[in-house]
């Protein structure tokens, strides 16, 4: 088994709120997340394919066919874009690491033609990042 | 949501500590031939940056798997203030028996940080220096091993 793993970088703003919660209750969980104007950050994806390379291309999946699937389901989705009121598959959610991470889990699973979706890492800073695996699969690369 | 996902909350640390690589169980001139000069009596620091793996059901209200003010504070008392700017095994009392090699101090901070009560900590991985990680998941088994058999 080879895993093989893209980078890809956007920009996009975003802001923590429940609305069945009272605005004291917003402000103590989420703290300046909670801010209703939004704020920012700079975005890192590793997509991480599980896979034995071809014989005859040597590739597990083509690079470039990764990165346009990438480009087509989480750039053009997500890239300068306000996650809360921009991304349809987030309507309803805290817009956090974890769950930004399983949202485009969500979108790049079925569209991996060769290999499997092993890991989602989505870092919101160098300091904080979600991983999604399939159930049972986690684990170090 | 069933949960046939399962999501991980990644976080990165740094403290600055010291320490010297000598086993009393060995002579000196063993000591020397080992740990080269990580063996100088005076021991010698590191920025080391402490990356933290947590598990757990992502809560639908606050689209978290544990709270990070609350994370935070909690490495804060049970690794930030015990290590940094100290001589490992001067000042961390495990120290003063077994060896501080970042291999030894992955495994003390995971079973620190196992207390925490939020989630559950999936791995702990040391980075002594840029060019040097560590990183212990507990005693369980190999964890690519078990996903392939997933595929």
């Amino acid at each position: 088994m080879v895993y093989l793993t893209r980078k890809m970088e956007f920009a996009a703003s975003h802001l923590y709120h429940n609305p069945a919660m009272s605005a004291e209750e917003n402000r103590r969980i989420f703290g300046k997340c909670n801010n209703p104007h939004g704020h920012g950050h700079n975005y890192t994806l590793e997509v991480t394919i599980a896979g034995e390379p071809d014989p005859v291309t040597g590739m597990v999946l083509d690079l470039k066919e990764l990165k346009e699937i990438l480009e087509r389901e989480i750039m053009q989705r997500m890239d300068h874009r306000f996650l809360n009121y921009e991304v349809a598959e987030l309507q309803g959610q805290i817009p956090t690491c974890e769950n930004v991470a399983r949202v485009i889990w969500n979108l790049l699973e079925p569209k991996i033609p060769r290999g499997r979706l092993y890991r989602v890492r989505l870092h919101e800073s160098a300091d904080l990042f979600a991983d999604c695996y399939r159930n049972g699969a986690s684990g170090a690369v | 949501m069933g949960e046939t996902l399962h999501i991980e909350l990644g976080r990165r640390y740094r403290f600055s500590a010291s320490h010297r690589l000598h086993s009393p169980q060995l002579p000196e001139a063993e000591n020397q031939r080992i740990y080269g000069k990580c063996n100088n009596p005076y021991g010698h620091g590191h920025n080391y940056v402490v990356e933290v793996r947590f598990s757990g059901p992502v809560d639908p209200a606050t689209g978290m798997i544990a709270n990070l003010a609350d994370l935070d504070a909690f490495v804060e008392e049970q690794v930030i203030e015990p290590f940094d700017h100290r001589s490992m095994q001067d000042e961390v009392p495990v120290f003063r028996n077994i060896v501080p090699t970042t291999e030894n101090l992955c495994r003390e901070i995971f079973a620190r940080l196992q207390a925490f009560p939020q989630a559950k900590l999936e791995a702990v991985r040391v980075e002594e220096t840029s060019n040097n990680s560590f990183e212990y998941a507990g005693e369980k088994p190999d964890s690519r091993e078990r996903g392939r058999g997933q595929a």
